[in-house]
């Protein structure tokens, strides 16, 4: 093919690639930059300048976990030493760790937050994905009088604005009492995620050959065995892939979050900004929460990375 | 074909569920979900819109007709947040698209590790607006923050003054779903025949003519699909909007409906205004729809 290739086309190949380099470095350099916050001490996080270098330490993620109160006078050696290190993290930064009655530490409202992410996006996504496997078969395999019509309404649900459902749902649960349950929220997010859910799988199951059902069929397999045996385990990617979307927009989620849940059932997107709140935030420990947020996001969008193409257009764009 | 047309009429059909009950077993719970819980409150809210109801207190509910309707299309301050909205639509999508669509012809050569590079390049996206909006505030910071300090602006106020803020919330947003644009861009960019190119190189064609010939009216209809869909998040924006800053210049369509349900309490009134938004977003999405269908074609 183009195996001539001239000086200038060298050139700018060069040059194209230090632009990429450049470009990824700035894209790149705040989701660094938060990280490199969680790992600084207090002191240094909002110096003027910035501070770029420094030892890192782990004290922001101890401070994250666990409910402190202000020390009125800094720690004394004998208290230093008959705390863990952990806890020494803590005393150090002018604080102490708040202990219950019985001495057990308390935990910071954050563990609860991270742990009703979890199940709220662990359990929204094994519903919307299973429902949207089965339905996906359905309009994929069998005709459906005006398939295009229900698919359209089927997505319209998923481009609603947020604040825009939120409005009568508040209303609603509130009549019934859903309102700040891991439930109703569960309900939201699958409901949110089944639209999406429908139009990737259908995607990846109209790719699966009609015939290795078919076969099956002959064979004696009824519809239902051939759909278990012979259909999911082919879909089986696209099945893992959807979850992994499904899951990172329920944890991702905010603007429902915010509107429905004030504690009981509150997940960390909108618990994490409320603690900037008022007087002096401190940064290290919002980055720590920050980041251990993200971490799960940025693992999965590695596992996901040849399928982030068609999970962001629906299944349009397959490549 | 013809063993197609063959084995799709299998002989034996009474075993199991009939083939019409499995499919109704399959999608009509999910219609069922999506119309309760999507749609049923949508038909509840469209009756409070044409009341003076107020979720925060005990008081009779009036019915008032066509009132609300009328008042938030006579109110100056909805038109002012409709102008707010387009203005960071605007700013906010084609930022994306021209750092998006720039990245990914840059990408579009043999590079190594170029999986990793585009993997990396796509991380803001999948982050949470919310966060993100956070994060951002403490880059933005006009004291300790890094984007002065390493741009050397001085104490450069991007949050709190009015007429930069919109700017600065565009300027995440465009962070955050350049890469998405980029995505897009560089699968159709992909998909152009390399034999296209190869001719114009015969013609001496100028890489100005190519790009406008060849590349751009190639990679258009995807391109396209990008922009709709991002112009439809763009419009609905409130996480990151909301976090960033309070400033009456930067109160989007989303904010203002939020304000107006959960903190001033007109839920008849925020009702009747959730319902113009709602036929806006129902108009974009069917053009995105219609496009989506098209490039399915192809």
């Amino acid at each position: 093919m183009a195996a001539v290739r001239t000086r200038g086309e060298v050139l700018r190949n060069r040059l194209s690639i230090v632009a990429l380099l450049v470009v990824t470095f700035l894209m790149l350099a705040p989701i660094l930059w938060i990280t490199a916050t969680a790992f600084k001490p207090r002191s240094l996080a909002t110096t003027v300048p910035p501070t770029v270098l420094f030892e890192p330490e782990v004290s922001s993620f101890v401070k994250l976990m666990v409910k402190r109160s202000q020390l009125r006078e800094p720690a004394t050696p004998e208290q230093m030493e008959a705390a863990p290190w952990w806890e020494r993290l803590v005393l150090e930064g002018g604080e102490k760790v708040v202990r219950s009655g019985k001495g057990e530490v308390q935990l910071s409202g954050y563990p609860s937050r991270f742990m009703n992410s979890l199940i709220v996006a662990t359990i929204s996504t094994l519903l919307a994905v299973s429902m949207g496997t089965i339905t996906a078969y359905g309009f994929s395999r069998f005709r459906v009088k005006g398939e295009q019509d229900w698919l359209f309404f089927i997505l319209s649900t998923r481009m609603l604005p947020p604040v825009v459902v939120a409005i009568p749902m508040f209303l609603m649960y509130r009549a019934v009492g859903l309102n700040d349950t891991h439930i109703g929220l569960i309900i939201l997010y699958t409901a949110f995620n089944l639209s999406f859910s429908v139009w990737l799988m259908k995607g990846f199951i109209d790719e699966i050959p009609k015939e290795y059902e078919d076969a099956a069929l002959v064979d004696g397999y009824t519809r239902m065995q051939a759909f278990f045996k012979i259909v999911l385990p082919e879909a089986a990617t696209g099945i893992a892939a959807t979850a992994v979307f499904c899951f990172i927009t329920a944890w991702n989620e905010y603007a429902f979050a915010l509107i429905m849940t004030n504690r009981r059932a509150q997940t960390a997107p909108p618990f994490i900004p409320s603690q900037i709140g008022s007087g002096l935030p401190d940064w290290t420990v919002i980055a720590a929460g920050t980041v251990l947020f993200l971490l799960p996001v940025a693992i999965f969008t590695f596992l996901l990375r040849n399928h982030l193409l068609r999970g962001m257009s629906f299944g349009a764009i397959r490549k | 074909m013809a063993t197609n047309t063959l084995a799709s009429s299998p002989p034996v059909r009474s075993r199991g569920l009939s083939d019409l009950a499995i499919r109704n077993l399959f999608i009509i719970p999910t219609i069922v979900f999506l119309i309760v819980f999507n749609i049923f409150p949508l038909i509840y809210s469209l009756g409070y819109s044409f009341t003076d109801f107020r979720a925060s207190v005990n008081e009779p509910v009036k019915f008032v007709g066509l009132e609300n309707y009328r008042t938030l299309l006579s109110d100056e301050f909805i038109w002012r947040n409709f102008t707010i909205t387009a203005k960071y639509v605007l700013i906010s999508v084609t930022g994306q698209v021209v750092v998006g669509f720039g990245v990914a012809m840059l990408l579009n050569r043999p590079i190594p590790y170029k999986g990793l590079l585009t993997t990396l390049l796509l991380l803001p996206m999948m982050l949470s607006m919310a966060v993100v909006g956070l994060f951002w505030k403490l880059l933005y910071d006009p004291s300790f923050g890094i984007i002065n300090y390493a741009f050397g602006l001085g104490t450069f106020e991007w949050l709190s003054d009015p007429n930069v803020a919109l700017y600065a919330i565009a300027l995440a947003d465009i962070w955050m779903w350049a890469p998405f644009v980029m995505l897009l861009s560089l699968a159709g960019l992909s998909a152009v025949p390399k034999h296209l190119y190869e001719a114009a190189a015969i013609d001496r064609a100028s890489p100005i003519y190519t790009f406008f010939r060849i590349t751009l009216p190639l990679v258009a209809p995807i391109l396209m699909i990008a922009i709709i869909f991002r112009t439809m998040e763009a419009f609905k924006t409130f996480d990151i909007a909301y976090i960033l800053a309070s400033q009456p210049t930067t109160e989007v369509i989303s904010i203002r409906l939020y304000k107006m349900a959960f903190q001033e309490w007109q839920t008849g009134l925020s009702c009747a205004f959730a319902y113009i938004v709602l036929i806006m977003v129902l108009a974009i999405t069917n053009i995105y729809v219609k496009y989506l269908n098209k490039v399915k074609e192809r």
